[in-house]
C-alpha cells in the first residue's frame, strides 16, 4: 500500500539548505516505505510570521518541493493577521505555483472572521487546509486554536476541506468534537503514539476521515506510523488512512495542475 | 539458526487508569509482544501508580507473569516508599516473588528525589542485586486528565543520589522526552544508569541519540501496551544502525544488565 505522510517539516533536520534537509528526510522515508511527503513552515518557525516570514518560509518550501516534485508536496504557510500578504502568497504559491495545501499555525484561532477570505480563497483553488490544534491542559498559546474553534470555522465554510492539526492532542475530546463536521478529517500526527487513539477516530468518524501523518523532523516517522500498523482496524481502514484518503482530498487541485498520481 | 533476541524493557500490565487500551489483558499482551518477536519482557504494573496495596499489586503482577509468561514475563515489583514499612515490600519482591528489579513512580507517589526514603532504598536494592527502574513520566503532561495531573520527575538530586550507591543499576524509563543534553550526560557518567527508547522520538532519533549517550547504555522499550509496541521496533529500522549497535539494543545490553545483577556482580 501506497504511504503518503500528510505532515512534515524541514525544522530539526541536517543540511544548509531546505533541498538538502527534504533531501535527508526522503533518505529515512525510504528507510520507512513511505511514498509522497507534503512539507510547510520554513527552515525556522516564528509563531506569528510577517509577511516577508511568510514569503520566506514557503521560498524555502517551493525551493525543496522543486528539486523532488515527485517526491513532495507543499502547503502554503499564511497568517490571518496579514490579509492581504496571506492572499497573495495563497495566489503565488498555490494559484501560480506547485503548492496544493494551506497551513495555518497558532498566530490567530482558527475562529476568527480574519480567516474567513483565506479560506474562500482556498476553497475556490481546491486547496486543502490544515489547521493546527491542540487541547492543552497546561494552557494553549494566546493564539493557539482547538478543535472547536475549528469547527466554528467549518460551520461557515461548509465546502471547504479542512484538516484538524493532531486531532486536538487531547484526541478523545478533539474527535468527538470534530465528529458532526463531515468536511473536517483528522490529522493523526505529533501526539505519542497512544494505543487506541486510531481505533477510536476509525469508530467515531469513519476510516475515510482519518489521514496518517508524522510531524517529522520533531516527531519520527516509526512512532506515527505504529499508530496505523498497530491499530486494531481491517486492512482496508489502514490502506485510507495510510494513502488513500489524502490522494482522495488532493486530486482535484493535483488534477487542475496536470499532476497524475 | 538462534532466534534474534528482543527484550523490551518497559511493559506494564493490567488496566490505565484513565482508559481501556488494546491489549491491557496479560494473555492478549503477550501474545502480541511475541508476535512482534519479544523475546523478554520486564513487566510492571499499572496497579503501581495509584494502588495503596502494593503488596497485593506485586502478588497479583507475579501470578500474571507465570500463568501468562510462559517465560516471556520478568516481573519487576512497585515500591512505594512513603508507605509504611516499605522495606518489608522490597525483601518480598527479591525474596517472596524472586523479581528482578523494582519499578519506582516518584510523582504518582509523591516524594521527591532527595527524600532520604529513597535513598535507603537504593542502598537496599543494590544489596541485594536489584534492578531498579525509575519511571520519570507515564504520558503527555499536556493531556492528563485534570483532576490527575501529574508532572515529570524532577530527576536534578539523582546524580548526588547515583554517586553514593554505586553499585545500584538504574533503568531511566519514559526518560528521552525530558531528559536530554548535559542533564542525561550527567545522570549516565554518574552510575551505571541506562535509558529505554519508547518515548524517544525525531527523526533517526536512535542514530542521534548515539552521538551523546553510550551503546551499552542505551535498552529497547516500548510503553506498551499504553503505547502502540510497533514504535519501538520501528525506531530500529527509521535509523541507520550497525549490526552491532542493532544487537546490544535489541537484546545485548539488556541481557548483559540482567545477569550481572543475578550474580551480584
Amino acid at each position: 500500500m501506497e504511504i503518503w505522510d500528510l505532515h512534515c517539516h524541514l525544522s530539526g533536520l541536517p543540511g544548509r539548505t531546505p533541498d538538502e534537509r527534504l533531501g535527508k528526510l526522503i533518505e529515512y522515508a525510504d528507510r520507512m516505505g513511505i511514498a509522497r511527503l507534503c512539507v510547510y513552515m520554513g527552515m525556522e518557525w516564528a509563531y506569528d510570521p510577517s509577511p516577508e516570514k511568510l514569503r520566506e518560509d514557503n521560498d524555502a518550501v517551493l525551493r525543496a518541493i522543486g528539486r523532488y516534485p515527485d517526491r513532495a508536496f507543499g502547503f502554503a504557510y499564511l497568517n490571518p493577521k496579514h490579509t492581504q500578504a496571506s492572499l497573495d502568497e495563497l495566489n503565488r504559491c498555490v494559484r501560480d505555483g506547485p503548492m496544493v495545501g494551506v497551513k495555518l499555525w497558532v498566530a490567530m484561532r482558527c475562529n476568527a472572521p480574519e480567516l474567513d477570505p483565506l479560506i474562500a480563497r482556498a476553497t475556490e483553488l481546491k486547496a486543502v487546509i490544515f489547521q493546527h490544534t491542540w487541547l492543552k491542559i497546561t494552557g494553549n498559546l494566546p493564539g493557539e486554536s482547538t478543535p472547536f474553534d475549528l469547527v466554528e470555522l467549518a460551520k461557515r465554510h461548509p465546502n471547504a476541506t479542512l484538516i484538524c492539526g493532531h486531532s486536538g492532542g487531547d484526541w478523545e475530546r478533539g474527535l468527538r468534537a470534530i465528529r458532526p463536521h463531515k468536511n473536517i478529517f483528522a490529522d493523526l500526527a505529533g501526539g505519542d503514539p497512544t494505543a487506541g487513539v486510531t481505533e477510536m477516530a476509525v469508530r467515531e468518524l469513519g476510516a475515510n476521515r482519518v489521514i496518517y501523518g508524522s510531524d517529522v523532523a520533531g516527531r519520527s516517522f516509526a512512532s506515527q506510523l505504529a499508530k496505523v500498523y498497530g491499530a486494531n482496524i481491517p486492512d482496508s481502514s489502514r490502506r485510507l488512512i495510510l494513502g488513500e484518503n489524502l490522494k482522495r482530498l488532493l486530486r482535484p487541485i493535483l488534477g487542475q495542475k496536470g499532476i497524475r498520481v | 539458526m538462534p532466534r534474534r533476541e528482543l527484550i523490551d524493557v518497559n511493559v506494564n500490565l493490567s488496566r490505565w487508569p484513565m482508559r481501556r487500551v488494546p491489549c491491557d489483558d496479560t494473555r492478549e499482551l503477550a501474545a502480541k509482544l511475541r508476535r512482534q518477536g519479544v523475546t523478554q519482557v520486564w513487566a510492571g504494573s499499572f496497579d503501581g501508580l495509584l494502588h495503596k496495596d502494593v503488596a497485593s499489586v506485586n502478588a497479583r503482577l507475579t501470578e500474571e507473569c507465570r500463568k501468562h509468561g510462559r517465560g516471556l514475563l520478568l516481573p519487576f515489583g512497585s515500591i512505594n516508599p512513603m508507605l509504611p514499612d516499605w522495606e518489608e515490600e522490597l525483601r518480598r519482591c527479591a525474596e517472596a516473588h524472586r523479581m528482578p528489579g523494582l519499578r519506582l513512580h516518584p510523582n504518582y507517589h509523591g516524594y521527591k528525589l532527595d527524600d532520604p526514603a529513597l535513598g535507603r532504598l537504593f542502598k537496599f536494592a543494590a544489596e541485594r542485586g536489584l534492578i531498579v527502574q525509575l519511571a520519570a513520566i507515564m504520558e503527555d503532561e499536556r493531556m492528563m486528565h485534570p483532576r490527575l495531573r501529574v508532572p515529570p520527575v524532577d530527576t536534578r538530586p539523582l546524580a548526588r543520589l547515583l554517586k553514593e550507591t554505586p553499585s545500584l543499576r538504574l533503568v531511566l524509563l519514559n526518560a528521552l522526552g525530558v531528559l536530554r543534553g548535559p542533564v542525561l550526560s550527567e545522570l549516565l557518567d554518574a552510575g551505571e544508569t541506562y535509558v529505554e527508547i519508547s518515548m524517544l522520538e525525531g527523526v533517526a532519533g536512535i542514530e542521534k541519540l548515539l552521538q551523546h549517550v553510550p551503546l551499552e547504555r542505551v535498552l529497547f522499550g516500548s510503553h506498551a501496551p499504553l503505547f502502540y509496541c510497533e514504535a519501538a521496533r520501528l525506531k530500529l529500522k527509521e535509523s541507520v544502525l550497525t549490526q552491532e549497535q542493532l544487537s546490544q539494543i535489541r537484546a545485548g545490553n539488556a541481557a548483559r544488565l540482567l545477569a550481572s545483577a543475578q550474580s551480584g556482580a
